[in-house]
């Protein structure tokens, strides 16, 4: 007898997919606890069906959520449950005018706008007050565009890093461009980091759409609060972030830089964004260590002194760098 | 924050790794790549005159020999392989059945052809996709329907809706997962509307 043989004695696929729907509503609830995680679990290694069948009936609901990540942010709940289909339609109807007004925004791109740069040195941080009541905070080290024909709506980020809390305007979508691609506010607090390696955005709050370089991806991704794209040469990734990833990102505009479990390598890259006199790290074996902790991102020597008692490393100033060794 | 640059590149190819898939990269491969061709394997597997709820039997055991052969390795290309263990299950299960159904067979046998039909369109634009979302979500019974757009678009708590629309928040439990399993059965299993294919 096959294999499906013997899950339709079980109860057939129908069953399955409707139980692995009770499962991802359960998992939703705010009471979901680690009993509860035992249960599934439990019930995921009982077949792999089961887990194929969770797999797709939560693959379909983040569809689902997507429609809402486009859903206009005056919330007008109240009408919905007279009108029915009417004021859903509406609502997709608005949605859909919201991307094609994005859709046009290409447009003005080309267009030779009068601009203004902005830029901080290395340490410094800034905040723009933009006419149309958004703000962008510069990090260190960072350059960006700005359209300067009174109602700026377009951003290019040149280098660097900034966190957009924009004003929505669905008429008039805040953009801002990175390295080609293109990130659209549909109402919005995000992070925009760009290197010469990669570029990411993390979204904080409200909503946002990712278009790549022309043909990059097949289609425009919607993000919601908490995910991150972070885009490379062949790749474009998204992940989720708990808020303690968040809150560490964001880290610099509190002027400090959070590690968590991050090497010494990483870290001391992170630092020498902010400071103009570099650390090295002169032992691949002392790079791989690693170190948790909040430091102020200006003051190389609390950092240093910190890694230096941690791991009893060697610290010598030599041409002006902060050489760390064994 | 900063990750060492040869990571993206796996994440880029991940055919390339000899090794075996951990689990989160066989799931993801697997809504990625084998959900979208639903509608078409629903399709294949129907035009063999199997019952609609037998043929979701045999989606669900393709869905399961799939998933396991990808643990090993992840096969390419997806889609000829999906068939390929689609067309081999429905000749196990006719002989099995020992039913001697020529037509079927024969039916069995034309059904290669089907491999070659476009499946779902893959390259949908957002735009494309709310239109089909849409049409799913209208298509739920009312109170069901009412309930998940609550809970998807407004984004309401299961007591708030049931606040809403007067109802107990068990009753807002069971018509949330009710459209769960709807939806996934309409956009993943139903071919889009617009398309026509296959």
């Amino acid at each position: 007898m096959s294999l499906a043989g013997q899950q339709m004695a079980h109860g057939g696929a129908k069953d399955v997919d409707l139980r692995a729907a009770e499962w991802l509503e359960r998992r939703e609830r705010e009471d979901w606890n680690e009993a509860d995680q035992a249960a599934l679990d439990g019930w995921f290694a009982a077949s792999s069906a089961h887990r194929i069948a969770y797999l797709r009936v939560e693959a379909a609901w983040t569809r689902a959520h997507r429609l809402g990540a486009l859903r206009r942010p005056n919330r007008t709940g109240g009408v919905f449950a007279a009108t029915g289909r009417l004021h859903l339609l509406a609502r997709i109807a608005a949605a859909v005018a919201i991307l094609s007004a994005a859709g046009a925004g290409t447009a003005i791109y080309f267009k030779p706008l009068p601009q203004k740069v902005y830029a901080t040195a290395i340490g410094e941080r800034k905040t723009l007050a933009l006419g149309d009541g958004s703000r962008v905070e510069m990090n260190t080290d960072t350059v960006l565009r700005v359209a300067a024909d009174g109602r700026a709506r377009t951003v290019w980020l040149e280098k660097g890093e900034a966190y957009f809390q924009v004003r929505h305007d669905s008429a008039h979508p805040f953009t801002v461009m990175a390295g080609g691609h293109r990130v659209t506010d549909l109402g919005t607090k995000f992070l925009v980091r760009t290197d010469a390696q990669k570029l990411q955005v993390s979204l904080v709050e409200g909503s946002i759409r990712f278009d790549a370089p022309d043909g990059r991806m097949r289609e425009p991704l919607l993000l919601a609060p908490g995910d991150s794209v972070t885009a490379k040469q062949n790749t474009i990734v998204v992940t989720r972030n708990s808020e303690r990833e968040l809150a560490r990102d964001l880290g610099w505009r509190r002027g400090v830089l959070v590690f968590d479990n991050t090497t010494l390598a990483d870290a001391v890259t992170e630092f020498n964004r902010y400071n103009r006199e570099k650390i090295v790290i002169a032992d691949p074996a002392v790079a791989q260590l690693r170190i948790d902790g909040t430091f102020p991102n200006e003051n190389l020597a609390v950092f240093a002194r910190a890694a230096q008692q941690l791991f009893e490393l060697h610290i010598v100033e030599r041409d002006g760098k902060t050489v760390i060794s064994r | 924050m900063t990750e060492t640059p040869d990571k993206g590149r796996e994440n880029a190819d991940p055919r390339g790794s000899a090794a075996a898939m951990t689990v989160s990269e066989v799931d993801a491969w697997f809504v990625r790549e084998i959900l979208p061709l639903e509608a078409a394997l629903m399709h294949f597997l129907l035009r063999s005159r199997r019952s609609p709820s037998e043929a979701d039997d045999l989606r669900q055991e393709v869905y399961v020999r799939v998933y396991e052969a990808a643990k090993q390795k992840i096969p390419h290309p997806a889609k000829s392989f999906v068939f390929a263990v689609a067309r081999n299950l429905l000749v196990d299960r006719v002989r099995h059945e020992q039913v001697v159904a020529i037509e079927t067979v024969a039916d069995v046998d034309t059904l290669a052809v089907a491999i070659d039909e476009p499946g779902p369109d893959r390259s949908v634009i957002a735009r494309q996709e709310l239109r089909r979302l849409e049409a799913a979500i209208a298509r739920l019974p009312r109170r069901c329907r009412q309930v998940v757009v609550l809970s998807r678009i407004e984004g309401l708590s299961r007591r708030e809706i049931g606040a809403r629309l007067g109802i107990g928040e068990a009753t807002v439990s069971t018509h949330l997962t009710e459209g769960m399993y709807r939806l996934a059965k309409v956009l993943y299993g139903e071919p889009d509307a617009k398309g026509g294919k296959p």
